[in-house]
């Protein structure tokens, strides 16, 4: 599990562009939305891309990504449990 | 022929260098593209939009060039600033079309990227520029095969007569991956310059 939170935390900051922030700078509970990282509608849809991309993880309902990327201890968790590769 | 109106202020960004009302203000001589150079003048000028890294090259070209331009006109961000855009330039968006085309040509790897897609119209840069500077405005975008003077002179004139603008931040963005210029005007009922086909021309080819 950590290993796959350190990789959403470096796949995060490459594919959405987080230019002034680092791997460290992302605590596991972080809130990744809104006062937290700061992440945007467009991000959540990059997001739900990654999700299928890497892991095989499809998410139908974009609502269902509010809970799902709540954090990077949410995200690693769900993950684990879905994913098909 | 005199005009009415005047140009208050222009600014270019190419090769590499930015200047405002003819005086270079910034180069970078050792980038070795245009993100690279943008990224350098945005930290630079401390524009502070962090949605800056998360845009595409005209965008980020048309934000570069109408910050300096806006940030000298010490706008009020609690206020409605009624300055109308109207740019144009030749190949669209068509740097970023490529990028969003490589992503779904191939049926076995179909993954579009929404923070490309998002970017597939030329005009999504004015609308970068509208929020960053709270402009709630009319804005036009126009696809030229060269710097059309007249269009933007006739465009611009017409805006400011009938009211619907008090300024009007006007330009050419053109950007498509290899190569990039910008040439940006702000008109107005102030300045020195007038505000002709022949003038605009001349600080155009400045």
């Amino acid at each position: 599990m950590e290993v796959l939170k350190q990789e959403l935390k470096e796949n995060i900051i490459e594919q959405l562009n987080l230019e002034d922030i680092t791997v460290e700078d992302i605590a596991d509970n972080d809130i990744l939305f809104g006062d937290g990282l700061g992440l945007d509608s467009i991000d959540a849809l990059e997001l739900i891309v990654m999700l299928d991309k890497n892991y095989g993880i499809k998410l139908t309902d974009p609502k269902e990504g509010r809970e799902i990327f709540g954090s990077i201890e949410i995200m690693a968790k769900y993950i684990t449990e879905h994913r098909t590769k | 022929m005199k005009s009415e109106f005047r140009i208050k202020s222009f600014c270019h960004v190419k090769n590499n260098t930015i200047s405002f009302n003819g005086s270079v203000i910034y180069e970078n001589l050792e980038s070795p593209d245009f993100l690279a150079f943008a990224k350098a003048a945005y930290r630079n000028f401390d524009i502070k939009y962090s949605k800056f890294f998360k845009m595409d090259g005209l965008s980020k070209l048309a934000l570069l060039a109408s910050d300096v331009i806006l940030k000298n006109e010490h706008l009020d961000s609690q206020k409605e600033n009624n300055i109308a855009i109207v740019f144009s330039n030749k190949s669209s968006s068509l740097d970023t079309d490529r990028k969003h085309q490589s992503s779904i040509e191939d049926a076995d790897n179909y993954y579009p990227s929404p923070a490309i897609f998002v970017y597939t119209l030329p005009n999504i840069c004015i609308g970068e520029i509208s929020i960053k500077y709270k402009l709630h405005s009319e804005n036009s975008f126009f696809i030229f095969d060269s710097f059309n003077a007249e269009h933007l002179l006739n465009y611009s004139n017409s805006l400011l007569s009938i009211g619907k603008a008090d300024e009007v931040l006007c330009g050419w963005v053109e950007y498509n991956g290899t190569t990039y210029e910008a040439f940006m005007y702000l008109v107005s009922k102030e300045g020195i310059t007038q505000h002709t086909k022949q003038d605009i021309i001349k600080l155009y080819t400045i």
